[in-house]
């Protein structure tokens, strides 16, 4: 089944967020739109509000993330569900119990919705497809394939600094090749109409199939940086270093390190992103990344309004279905 | 089923008018002197509009999306067009002014209250809707209203607007009466 098929029902409304393919435009600004009035809850004396009251939402993670999985779990308590953490990292998993069956004896367990993060690529369509009716799957991450909410919060991020889309240049520096984030962001980008999507990474951390995506390619940082809008930076995971598609965090930091005087190629009031964790002096300096362009931490607090956006607007239809 | 239009724009601003002077009065003799005043979106923020100028309160006025407290949401799921609660002023200790467009079951104002009580605890809360009508599923009554209109339990009174501002009505008005 496609993920078209899959996430949405057949009027088009949200049933699981599994990748950011197969939306239409209406469909992801209609996310941001209700993201945006989340986003006012902060400012209130009560900052949750009834909508998932009676609801089970369980965190399903089967990689550690300690900020994902947090952000997860205060959007769905500001909706007022109850949360349920698993971390099979240390669970089911590593005492040889399949994904199937993880599933079945949590869902025996009423929750409406799991939000999951795996490793393997695919893991999260693989749950949406066999859990029962009326359940949400939410993807947090999956291998290198997707991470749907994260990119959702990228383009709010931008949205809420740069209003409209369609005249914007958006450059995304690192390491492509293993990035379900840069992947998802593309995705996102693309079909909200940006002008113009560039990565910038030495060879060995693009796909072969990068141009396919739609974006341009660079492997010189300075040149890919002229007159960009939007800088996404990706974070460098050591383990690339091991597989030697890199020769050192120094060398790296030479070439595609961000500082103050590469970000004066993009536009004076470009802003900088990133997903964090940070490798300050791998991939940014903390000149930068503390800088007035920066809006990284803005980044995790719009990170909670669209996490429940995608929540409540998936439980709210999916209910629906078992109501009526 | 047809649809038909039931006050034109003047029209209702006169009834606006009408329920300036009862509301002012009505604060009067509460003894409130400094209301605030919310609207409910999208046709009370209209209203609330119009109001708010004539009755010259001074806190800008508050705007609320109820769509987070519905009690249906399990039901019919999220609004697709859900706006920001905006209430630019201290609800605590605050008497305040509810408007909307048209009361019917009352569950609309029951979900503001409650989402007005997530702002703060208000001193008071008074309400003023437009348009009253039969149908109330909950022990909840207007304060002051600008027109009940003798409405069968088929028909439904929607306002139209904002400028200009337009009541129309649509269903069956075969069994009125029986209501």
């Amino acid at each position: 089944m496609s993920y078209e098929q899959l996430q949405t029902d057949e009027q088009g409304r949200l049933r699981h967020f599994l990748s950011i393919e197969g939306f239409r435009r209406e469909q992801l600004l209609q996310i941001l739109d209700t993201a945006e009035s989340f986003a006012m809850l902060p400012g209130r004396q009560v900052k949750k509000v009834p909508l998932l009251r009676g609801k089970i939402i369980t965190n399903l993670f089967f990689e550690n993330s300690t900020r994902t999985r947090t952000t997860f779990e205060l959007a769905a308590k500001l909706l007022s569900a109850d949360v349920i953490n698993f971390n099979m990292d240390v669970s089911a998993t590593s005492k040889g119990e399949t994904l199937l069956d993880t599933l079945r004896n949590i869902e025996a367990m009423h929750s409406d919705m799991f939000v999951v993060r795996h490793s393997a690529s695919g893991a999260a369509h693989f749950i949406a497809r066999h859990a029962a009716p009326g359940v949400s799957i939410i993807n947090a991450g999956d291998g290198c394939h997707a991470h749907p909410t994260q990119a959702m919060l990228d383009m709010f991020t931008i949205r809420r600094h740069k209003g409209d889309f369609t005249p914007l240049r958006i450059a995304i520096v690192g390491d492509v090749q293993h990035s379900r984030v840069a992947r998802s962001q593309i995705m996102a980008l693309n079909i909200l109409g940006v002008s113009e999507v560039r990565v910038i990474a030495p060879r060995t951390l693009l796909p072969a199939d990068v141009r396919t995506l739609g974006v341009h390619v660079f492997h010189d940082l300075e040149q890919g940086l002229k007159d960009v809008d939007v800088v996404i930076m990706l974070r460098l995971q050591h383990e690339r270093m091991d597989n030697a598609l890199l020769p050192s965090a120094h060398e790296y930091f030479q070439l595609y390190g961000l500082t103050a005087e590469r970000l004066e190629y993009a536009k004076p009031d470009a802003i900088v992103m990133h997903p964090g964790p940070i490798n300050r002096g791998v991939e940014i300096t903390s000149e930068v990344a503390d800088g007035p362009q920066s809006v990284i931490l803005q980044q995790v607090s719009y990170g909670i309004a669209i996490r429940m956006a995608v929540m409540s607007m998936a439980l709210g239809n999916s209910s629906g279905e078992q109501g009526s | 089923m047809s649809n038909r239009s039931f006050m034109q724009h003047q029209a209702i601003l006169d009834l606006i008018q009408g329920m300036a002077r009862i509301t002012r009065r009505h604060l009067r003799d509460k003894r409130i002197n400094q209301p605030a005043m919310i609207g409910i979106h999208t046709g009370g923020v209209w209203v609330a509009q119009r109001l708010h100028q004539l009755l010259q309160i001074e806190p800008p006025l508050g705007k609320l999306d109820i769509s987070f407290y519905r009690d249906d949401f399990t039901r019919i799921g999220m609004n697709p067009q859900v706006k920001p609660s905006q209430i630019p002023f201290a609800v605590e200790d605050q008497h305040i002014v509810l408007v909307d467009d048209v009361i019917q079951s009352g569950r609309t104002i029951r979900a503001a209250m409650n989402e007005i009580f997530d702002f703060g605890r208000p001193a008071s809360i008074t309400l003023v809707t437009l348009i009253e009508r039969s149908g109330r599923e909950l022990p909840i009554q207007p304060d002051i209203i600008g027109l009940e209109p003798p409405l069968a339990d088929d028909e439904h009174i929607r306002l139209q607007g904002p400028d200009p501002l337009i009541l129309q009505i649509n269903g069956d008005p075969g069994n009125r009466g029986d209501a």
